[in-house]
């Protein structure tokens, strides 16, 4: 059973391997404060599978911000018995990876490879990971989660994906790419706008807003089958569809019952369920970790603010009061914290507080800054925002230092969110 | 005979734009132009007509107050604006009039929010428009009202000019 389904997972990836589009640009405008520098050494074996490996790790870490690499200029050992320390230790390396890589007779590629600490002259992690050969870049992905991991201490992201929308002019696409921004799949694409994708918690399915039917009305789409159902098409607008953690049941927004208001539905659009009765405009619902409350957006205080809830039923409490509006709040992965786009004097800012001292802090310099969302690590937050007149996606570590832009082909990116680990 | 009604129609439509007058009465039309007309209002639910008057469809003419169809707002208000109640009060009693006439109200916000808290914004526009042209006399039957948020903008500046446009409801008629 097992053998059929990685075949047909496989054979889906061949599909949507044959429609994916171009990939996005993403420049480095920020870094972190002590880089560690590492070795990435070219891998023995296949020399184009190598290659490719190579470019990913690289790509990866250094988009990490973390990591400085440092040229192997020229040595190329692959097993430990042919490190020289020596060579490594006077070009300032603390890391090195070494290894070797196979493509098999059945299709598979294999690669074996070694973490190295340059300094203690020990060895840090050794393992292999393969996968089909239309899938070399995601073991380059795993060798950098790796590699991140055992540096860091935290989880590597590098082989998640990411969901956003790309407008162009009037033509608006529902994309998927690898968070590197690789291997682009579109999922929707249509005439008619596409809003507020939201990944289900285990990254099977995509909920979203579509306005096909001339007005908003909430999708659900299976991503491995295409196949998608309507979750929510009354009368007004349908919107904000947010995931339980335990992906049981989803938020949605509806103004079926006068202004916008937050209820609750199954993933096939049962059981639906009032859970505000503010009678102002509640939406944005978003989850905590524990499925237990909600944090959303509502103006029943007079401005868009943002407020908690017990999914249970009860009263809201408001959790921001500072000068300026808020909007988008997402809980952190741990519950303690939640980020959201905070307006104040005419510009968004991305900016995280502790959902226990109120503190709030801005992690961004200010501009157009909207719709923040963790990574599955905690560490880093994708949000859209704005640079050369166009909409495009940004990356701030959860420190604020590192930072990357994303551009798209043509058009404007928007409405991103990160997905969770495969 | 729709080709006529269509030029017709163009025609008054470039002659709104060259313009924009205080609505006066209708002139009695010419005669070719009267018969097109009743041929498009056509003949099932034609109100009682008290004078030839009102014999074009009124809808068409440049110079009524009909021919606007969009209701503005200051930024985050949702209320119509004493400036639009004219407008949407003669539009609420030509749908009275009309009742073959159905018409889409579609809420619009500048970007100065999240995209879903100006899909409601947007909603609440449509709402209260709806809600006027109902108590003018406008069957709930007749009115569609939806939101497109920031997402139909028709300009994507970053300043107050373009901001205003996108601050309002469309009267979306049918054709």
């Amino acid at each position: 059973m097992a053998g059929v389904l990685r075949g047909l997972f496989g054979l889906w990836l061949l599909v949507q391997a044959s429609i994916s589009m171009a990939t996005l640009n993403i420049e480095i405008i920020g870094a972190g404060e002590n880089q560690i520098p590492i070795a990435i050494v070219p891998f023995g074996g296949d020399e184009k599978i190598a290659q490719t490996i190579n470019e990913v790790v690289t790509g990866d870490l250094l988009r990490s911000g973390l990591f400085r690499l440092v040229d192997p200029a020229g040595k190329s050992p692959h097993q430990p018995a042919e490190v020289n320390y020596a060579d490594w230790q006077v070009r300032g390396a603390e890391a090195l990876a070494i290894g070797m890589v196979e493509a098999q007779l059945n299709g598979r590629i294999e690669a074996r490879f070694r973490l190295l600490d340059a300094v203690k002259e020990t060895e840090l992690a050794g393992q292999a990971v393969s996968a089909n050969e239309n899938q070399i870049r995601a073991i380059g992905h795993r060798i950098a989660d790796l590699i991140y991991e055992k540096m860091t201490g935290d989880k590597g992201v590098f082989s998640t994906r990411i969901v956003y929308v790309n407008r162009q002019g009037k033509r608006f696409s529902l994309v998927v790419a690898d968070s590197d921004g690789h291997n682009e799949q579109v999922v929707l694409a249509q005439n008619e706008p596409i809003m507020s994708p939201a990944w289900s918690p285990d990254g099977s399915h995509l909920a979203y807003v579509s306005f096909e039917t001339g007005h908003a009305t909430v999708y659900v789409q299976s991503l491995y089958t295409n196949q998608r159902v309507v979750l929510a098409n009354f009368r007004g607008s349908n919107s904000a569809p947010a995931w339980s953690p335990d992906g049981k049941q989803l938020a949605v927004v509806l103004t079926r019952d006068g202004s916008s208001q937050i209820y609750l539905v199954r993933p096939d659009g049962s059981e639906l369920r009032r859970l505000s009765f503010s009678g102002a405009i509640d939406t944005e619902p978003n989850f905590s970790p524990d499925g237990q409350s909600l944090l959303f957006t509502s103006d029943r205080g007079g401005s868009a603010q943002i407020y908690r809830m017990p999914v249970a039923g009860g009263p809201a409490q408001r959790m921001t009061f500072d000068e300026g509006t808020n909007f988008s709040p997402r809980h952190s992965l741990d519950g303690k914290s939640f980020v959201f786009a905070h307006l104040v004097k005419g510009k968004f800012y991305i900016a995280v507080q502790d959902l226990q001292a109120g503190q709030m802090s801005l992690l961004t310099e200010g501009g157009w800054e909207k719709r923040p969302s963790f990574a599955p690590n905690g560490k880093l937050i994708l949000f859209a925002s704005e640079a050369r007149g166009r909409g495009i996606l940004a990356t701030v570590s959860s420190d604020g230092r590192v930072k990357q832009h994303m551009f798209t082909q043509n058009g404007d990116a928007r409405e991103p969110m990160w997905g969770p680990y495969n | 005979m729709k080709k006529l009604v269509i030029s017709i129609v163009l025609v008054n439509l470039l002659a709104a734009c060259a313009s924009k007058k205080e609505p006066e009465s209708v002139a009695a039309p010419a005669t070719p132009t009267q018969k097109v007309e009743k041929q498009v209002e056509g003949s099932k639910t034609t109100p009682a007509a008290p004078s030839a008057a009102t014999d074009i469809d009124p809808l068409n003419d440049p110079n009524s107050i009909l021919s606007k169809r969009s209701a503005y707002y200051p930024f985050d208000v949702a209320v119509v604006q004493d400036e639009d109640k004219p407008m949407v009060q003669a539009h609420a009693k030509y749908l009275a009039g009309h009742s073959n006439r159905n018409v889409r109200l579609e809420g619009n916000c500048d970007e100065r929010g999240s995209n879903e808290y100006n899909l409601s914004l947007g909603q609440r526009r449509a709402d209260g428009v709806k809600k006027m042209l109902e108590l003018g006399g406008a069957k709930a039957s007749q009115l569609d009202n939806v939101s497109y948020g920031e997402e139909k903008p028709r300009c994507t500046d970053h300043d107050e000019a373009c901001w205003k446009q996108n601050r309002r409801t469309d009267l979306n008629y049918a054709k």
